[in-house]
């Protein structure tokens, strides 16, 4: 698992990498959710 | 043809609300396991590369968060430009619904690009054509957003906005072409029509998988904030 993680070395860019994006992903659905609801208000 | 399908029919935004939530429904879920499919051949199935080692695997959301953002430029502009043209209200709509989205593929290209050029090129950022150009877009995109925000009546926000998105799909050819025109650090394409692709069969798969994955993302995201944007507007 550790080794997995460690990504040959490369852990920092590939996670970087991938943690941004399904932040960046789930902060647009969060926001998107949110005008939905308040715009059936 | 006498039982052809009326498509003005749709371009009512009334007429198309319910559609849109149907397909956006339906794109949400398939977008979802299409990236799970996408990730475990990514990161299981994939071999590690012989030059790049891991760091290569950064490519399967590289590669489609790139095409994306310049893909969805045109369709937004192509959306903008039939709604100057017609004067119709939901291209219009459509054109701001799909900005958003195509501004957060284009940072997330550059961001995942600046995390895969450090370890192969030594830097993070460097003002090479292909860089240059995305970068560009993306002010293209935020530059499109803030002015449809600064104009308070909705229908001379479509025409500015409009006319700043045809504008500035003259960047698209530059972004796709820059690798072939200048001598840029970054490669030239890894994936074409008229060649065999330059990559194992598995990177490819993986990398096609989440190009599907971001597409359908894309298409539920416009489609929801569209179904947002009828309602607010109308």
């Amino acid at each position: 698992m550790s080794e997995f993680l460690a990504m040959g070395g490369y852990g920092w860019y590939v996670w970087g990498s991938y943690g941004v994006t399904v932040a960046a992903l789930a902060l647009e659905i969060l926001f998107l959710w949110r005008r939905s609801r308040e715009a059936k208000a | 043809m006498s039982a052809a399908i009326n498509w003005f029919w749709f371009a009512s935004p009334q007429t198309f609300f319910p559609l849109a939530g149907r397909i956006a429904r339906a794109c949400w879920v398939l977008a979802a396991l299409l990236a799970l499919a996408g990730l475990y051949v990514g990161f299981f199935v994939a071999p590690t590369d012989a030059q790049q080692g891991e760091a290569y695997r950064i490519i399967f959301i590289h590669v489609p968060a790139a095409w994306m953002s310049m893909f969805l430029y045109v369709v937004m502009a192509l959306w903008a430009a039939l709604g100057l043209a017609f004067n119709t209200r939901l291209s219009s709509m459509m054109a701001s619904a799909i900005a958003p989205t195509g501004a957060l593929f284009t940072f997330l290209a550059l961001w995942t690009g600046a995390l895969w050029g450090r370890p192969t090129w030594g830097a993070y950022w460097v003002w090479d054509a292909r860089l240059t150009s995305e970068l560009i877009l993306l002010f293209l995109y935020l530059g499109f957003m803030a002015l449809q925000a600064a104009i308070d009546d909705p229908r001379r926000a479509d025409r500015a906005g409009a006319l700043l998105a045809i504008v500035g799909v003259v960047n698209v050819p530059i972004i796709y072409y820059s690798v072939v025109w200048w001598n840029t650090l970054h490669q030239g394409a890894s994936v074409s029509l008229t060649r065999a692709p330059s990559m194992a069969a598995t990177m490819l798969a993986g990398m096609l998988l989440m190009v599907l994955a971001f597409w359908l993302y894309s298409i539920a995201a416009s489609l929801t904030r569209l179904r947002c944007i009828i309602r607010e507007r109308e």
